[in-house]
């Protein structure tokens, strides 16, 4: 296990300098310079700013120069954000979002498994009906739509939540479930497809066989059985809900890290695109890491290097 | 002898898109403590759901539509869930025919083992456990503590089909119900998995209702047969009575169609011709009689009635009425007339 592991990280960095590179110069064919009052300088001020941030260098020295400084940990200074180092500046910006984030996850998860189990075992009845509709609402509403309408009745008309502000548990609540309805109509629709195949399975005729009472039959030999694909799913969405959705924080004035990543694209924020599509890589091959090695404790038969036959 | 099982006219629907299915039309049968009672037929003639009405483990489009499966008496039929729940696994279990899918492939066999026990019994985990291990010591995993905690993927099929007989027999279930268990093993896997049931049968002295569309196999444990076709019983006796003197045609037609140390290279093995009936509109005479070569007139109008041949064999043929013309069975059955003979039995 552990020289999995250890392989499996160095195919990580390998990942991340493949992502870094094609990054970089797909960054350099955007159209534009960081320099948005460029039209007021003069050729020779163009030339001393640019020669400032290292960009009068070829597109290869400049790439040489800054995976560089990415092997001691610099990203560089943003060009925009007050010249600030850009691990500051994601680190400020990241706890919101991955705050937000994590709970719409887990809230989106839990109650996805719930509403999909629910479903395969009432397979074909109302409930079914009703599960398969709140799922395929929460794949279908756009997140903001959603955080619009949670906005008017919770917090314009109900008064229980915050509009749109940013300090305590109860400003993140909105958000949250703005967020959590995807992970939650995603999880749910795999999770009744899969239940169902299990709950027809033999060894649930076997488990049922022995006396167990219906509800011992999933707990303990249906459920577990149903989340191996489910872990496939959770990885990828965590990562696209954690990093953020500008356009929910954008709604809720959460001072996240969407809103930023869209602003250092249009106003050619090199150093600020580079850190966080860095960032974003590296959060998605750790997940994706992370759930192949919970793969091994859910699935006994994904068990890496235990010597098992077959 | 004690009967522990009565089956009475069971009657078993499905309700499907294309209408309502007679899988099971009135099959009765009882089952002594001890004994080990054989259902052979082909597939789909309803041997699994017969067997499967008993535990109630049937699929929810099923319906048992009439009749009773008394257990000591009481009618299973009439029982709660709950109540079934503490039948199943513990008095009445069952061995499943694949044991590469029978197992849950992510508890450890230990834990699946010992399941019936912390279930039915107020035992400790520790104890169930201990006794788990006993189990599958018994029905031949070598090393059981050292395995105990391994999943269904590390074993073969053969140490598969083993663990499941495990789990069937780790609370001392007075039936067992042994549903084609030899089916998806090899030949070699097979012989060793009869004895084991056999030496287990022995051991704690359990009832077996063994199904198999394999003679071969019944005649190396059934102590009586029951002939299955569309739904019904067609012949029933005793393992004797089955195989050297067997009344029905269809039965001539599986024992026909078994291959023997005779059959030569050059011999093809016999079958019977055609399909079962389609049981959504099943004939209105006797089921088997469109591949019946000695089929009659009054078995296209009229369903046989059990005949009787001796004590405890009976067939529904219309050819044991005193009226029916007699009829000459196959070469091979004949040749096991003879030998009905010389094992004392007498011949009609």
């Amino acid at each position: 296990m552990a020289k999995y592991i250890l392989k499996r990280i160095f195919y990580l960095f390998l990942t991340l300098f493949i992502i870094a590179t094609l990054t970089f110069f797909l960054m350099k064919l955007l159209p534009g310079t960081p320099f948005s009052n460029q039209n007021r300088m003069s050729p020779d001020q163009l030339k001393i700013v640019k020669a400032q941030y290292g960009l009068d260098q070829s597109v290869f020295v400049q790439y040489v120069r800054y995976m560089g400084g990415l092997l001691q940990g610099n990203l560089g200074t943003s060009f925009q954000f007050n010249n600030e180092p850009v691990t500051t500046l994601i680190g400020q910006r990241l706890a919101p979002s991955m705050q937000i984030g994590a709970q719409a996850m887990i809230l989106g998860t839990v109650l996805g498994i719930l509403l999909g189990a629910v479903a395969a075992i009432r397979k074909n009845t109302w409930v079914d009906t009703l599960a398969t509709f709140i799922s395929i609402l929460g794949l279908s509403i756009p997140s903001f739509v959603l955080a619009v309408l949670l906005q008017f009745y919770l917090a314009y008309k109900w008064h229980i939540y915050p509009v749109a502000l940013w300090d305590n548990f109860q400003s993140s609540v909105l958000p949250t479930l703005a967020l959590a309805a995807l992970p939650l109509g995603n999880v749910a629709r795999f999770m009744r497809t899969e239940m169902v195949d299990v709950m027809s399975s033999d060894y649930i005729e076997l488990a049922k066989s022995k006396g167990n009472s219906a509800w011992k039959v999933v707990t303990k030999h249906a459920l577990r059985n149903s989340l191996i694909p489910i872990v496939t799913i959770i990885g990828p969405m965590a990562v696209s809900v954690m990093t953020g959705s500008m356009v929910v924080e954008n709604i809720f004035s959460i001072p996240g890290i969407g809103e930023q990543f869209v602003k250092s694209i249009t106003t050619n924020d090199y150093p600020t695109i580079m850190g966080l599509t860095i960032f974003y890589s590296f959060l998605l091959v750790v997940i994706i890491l992370i759930v192949d090695i919970l793969y091994g404790f859910i699935d006994p038969r994904i068990r890496l290097g235990n010597g098992g036959k077959e | 002898m004690d009967k522990i099982l009565e089956v009475k006219d069971l009657h078993v629907n499905f309700a499907t898109y294309n209408g309502t299915v007679q899988a099971i039309r009135g099959v009765s049968f009882d089952l002594n403590a001890g004994e080990t009672l054989a259902i052979v037929g082909e597939s789909g003639s309803g041997k699994s759901i017969t067997v499967r009405s008993i535990l109630q483990l049937l699929a929810k489009n099923a319906d048992i539509a009439k009749g009773s499966i008394l257990y000591h008496g009481d009618d299973l039929l009439q029982k709660s869930e709950k109540e079934m729940d503490d039948i199943r696994g513990n008095k009445i279990s069952m061995i499943f025919q694949d044991p590469m899918t029978s197992l849950d492939p992510t508890m450890p066999i230990g834990k699946q083992v010992a399941e019936p026990l912390l279930i039915h019994n107020n035992v400790s985990k520790k104890d169930a456990m201990a006794r788990a291990e006993e189990v599958l010591r018994l029905v031949g995993i070598p090393n059981p503590e050292a395995r105990m905690k391994d999943y269904p993927h590390q074993f073969s099929g053969g140490q598969r089909q083993r663990i499941v007989i495990a789990i069937a027999i780790v609370d001392y279930p007075e039936i067992l119900i042994a549903d084609e268990p030899t089916t998806a093993l090899d030949v070699t896997v097979q012989a060793q998995i009869i004895d084991l049931l056999r030496e287990l049968q022995q051991k704690i002295g359990t009832s077996i209702i063994f199904i198999t569309h394999d003679l071969g196999v019944v005649a190396g444990i059934a102590d009586r047969v029951a002939v299955m076709y569309a739904g019904k019983f067609v012949e029933y006796g005793s393992v004797n009575d089955i195989f050297y003197n067997p009344q029905h045609p269809y039965t001539w037609g599986l024992l026909d169609s078994m291959p023997t140390l005779e059959t030569s290279e050059n011999n093809r093995l016999n079958s019977i011709p055609g399909t079962p009936p389609n049981l959504l509109n099943p004939p209105k005479g006797d089921a088997f009689a469109p591949r019946n070569k000695y089929a009659m007139e009054i078995d296209e109008e009229e369903q046989p009635p059990y005949f009787k041949v001796s004590k405890n064999h009976y067939a529904a043929t219309w050819l044991l009425h005193p009226n029916a013309p007699k009829v000459d069975p196959p070469a091979s059955i004949k040749k096991r007339f003879e030998k009905f003979k010389e094992l004392g039995g007498s011949v009609k």
